[in-house]
């Protein structure tokens, strides 16, 4: 799983034998406007890597996740999930915001719960399930909280919990820990690596933090142009970060992490 | 607190009447009015009116509800619908219902149902706006999820919607109980036969007793406290999760 794999730098899509997550031409345009978005977003991601998408703000990158989870159609081209088009994916993505979106009136137990109960599963291995998922995100003990009582940090776990729990094949996360703390940051990016090789997902997290994007993913997607002005956004590099892992935060000293973050930096910068 | 206020009140209008210069037909003190209450109190009239009120003022909230709760969902979803009928709906707030209430009273033969249509007209507005502001409210984020979870229709209204809008909904039902109480004493004006506070307080000024005019304000009141009361604890028991904060 943790091979480093390369992907062509060019809009001509090689299908590798693994592709599971594929993106071939696609254009989006928000049609009231209407703002050209993306342009020529080819993609191809692997069964279970963990990918990640940096680039300025307002460039497309939530557009781009928002396509993928199929709440958006391309304007042209194809995206598809485990070879189905990404708006008919038989089973549903895993879906975490910068902010925790919990359901203010449902206990942590009951927001978890969410995606079995609209799959109409309520039987005990699905409550076993549920539980499971909170222990994995470390909030035993708080299964009859509401979100309200709970920090920021603790919220985005349930999220986390919620957007699994239905054992999605992709998860799909924008800007997850934006909203946390440093430190709070940190420990959740560790504990998301942690669930990601305990579970068989397949990760697409935008952020906007370089050392996190290099400290988490297997490649780094970088999305450059300016939409506002007339220039849509496409993928403008793709950089492997070869580290070894498991990946810890001390590994952010390193040369070898520095030269990561800063070819990351570069590119955006471009 | 409040009980001390209560009381200061009372001494207050107790004073006033006894060194003021007011006739009791104008102004009766509290005794008078105690008094009066405990007559109409005793002999039955005051329940058998108030429960008249009550039984225009219920229905007329219900009915007033359940046909704001689809338009409302309709507005609040339809852009096509909200520009086709908000402007009548709108309009229709600048007329005071006291004004077309006599014409209600011509065109349903019912007194009862008269009344009732009166209270049904003054709980409506209030109600229909809350009810779209609660779907208004409701964060397109969650609607994402929704999706994304590929819900029903019937789930997202179910699980999203009703739960999401419900405490803005129960904003508005507290004014439309409290309101429902005025509404049913304004169709008992225009139509004062015989029955009802309305009727009560309409033949009590005639017969300049004034202090029954207190007693049944008072009572109108307290049957507007009650409602509210029901209200605020229907809400607490449905909106157990906002206490946790
Ligand atoms: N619903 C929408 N309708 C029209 N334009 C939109 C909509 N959502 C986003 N945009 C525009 O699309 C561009 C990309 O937005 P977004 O994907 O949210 O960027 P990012 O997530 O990279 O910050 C921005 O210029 C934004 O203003
Ligand atoms: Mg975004």
């Amino acid at each position: 799983m943790n091979v480093a794999f390369i992907i062509p730098h060019s809009s001509f899509i090689i299908f590798q034998m693994d592709a599971f997550l594929t993106a071939v031409q696609v254009e989006y345009i928000f049609e009231d406007g209407p703002l050209h978005v993306l342009t020529d977003i080819s993609l191809s991601v692997p069964a279970g890597a963990f990918v990640a998408l940096v680039g300025p703000s307002g460039v497309g990158k939530s557009t781009l996740l928002r396509l993928i989870a199929g709440l958006l159609r391309p304007s042209a081209g194809q995206i598809s999930i485990a070879n189905h088009p990404a708006h008919q994916s038989p089973n549903p993505v895993g879906l975490v915001f910068q902010r925790d979106n919990l359901m203010p009136w449902r206990t942590v137990t009951e927001n978890v719960r969410l995606p079995l109960e609209l799959q109409g599963k309520n039987d005990p291995s699905a409550r076993r399930r549920v539980q499971k998922m909170i222990d994995l995100v470390g909030l035993a003990g708080f299964e009859q909280n509401y979100p309200a009582q709970l920090s920021g940090g603790m919220a985005q776990r349930v999220a986390l919990a919620r957007a699994l729990v239905h054992e999605p094949p992709l998860l799909l996360l924008d800007e997850p820990f934006g909203a946390l703390d440093a430190l709070t940051r940190e420990r959740m990016g560790q504990e998301l690596l942690r669930i990601w090789q305990a579970m068989p997902v397949t990760v697409f997290m935008v952020t906007h933090s370089i050392s996190e994007a290099v400290l988490l993913a297997d490649e780094v997607l970088v999305m450059g142009g300016d939409p506002g002005n007339g220039r849509p956004a496409a993928i403008t590099h793709r950089i492997p970060i070869h580290l070894p892992r498991p990946r810890q935060f001390q590994m952010q000293s390193a040369a070898e992490f520095q030269r990561h973050a800063a070819a990351i930096r570069a590119a955006i910068q471009q | 607190m409040v009980l001390v206020s209560f009381v200061g009140l009372l001494a207050g209008w107790h004073l006033l009447v006894t060194w003021g210069a007011y006739d009791r037909f104008i102004l009766p003190g509290p005794v008078d009015v105690w008094r009066q209450l405990l007559i109409v109190g005793g002999d039955g009239r005051l329940l058998k009116h108030s429960l008249i009120t009550i039984s225009e003022l219920l229905p007329g909230l219900g009915i007033g509800l359940l046909i704001a709760m689809p338009l409302g969902y309709l507005l609040a979803k339809s852009s096509l619908a909200e520009r086709l009928l908000s402007p009548y709906l709108i309009a229709s707030q600048a007329i005071p219902v006291i004004a077309i209430a006599p014409l209600l009273t011509i065109w349903v033969r019912s007194t009862y149902w008269a009344r009732v249509l009166v209270a049904v007209l003054v709980v409506f507005f209030p109600i229909l706006i809350n009810i779209i502001a609660g779907l208004r409210a409701v964060p397109a984020e969650l609607y994402e999820l929704m999706h994304s979870l590929q819900a029903t229709r019937r789930q997202i209204f179910t699980k999203l919607e009703i739960p999401a809008a419900l405490p803005i909904l129960l904003a508005g039902l507290k004014v439309g109980a409290t309101l429902s109480v005025i509404g049913a004493l304004v169709g008992e004006f225009v139509q004062p036969k015989s029955q009802g506070l309305g009727y009560l307080l309409v033949t009590a000024r005639y017969q300049f007793k004034t202090d029954l005019v207190f007693v049944v304000l008072i009572t109108l009141s307290a049957i507007a406290l009650v409602m509210y009361g029901l209200v605020a604890l229907l809400e607490k028991r449905l909106l157990r999760w906002q206490a946790s904060k």
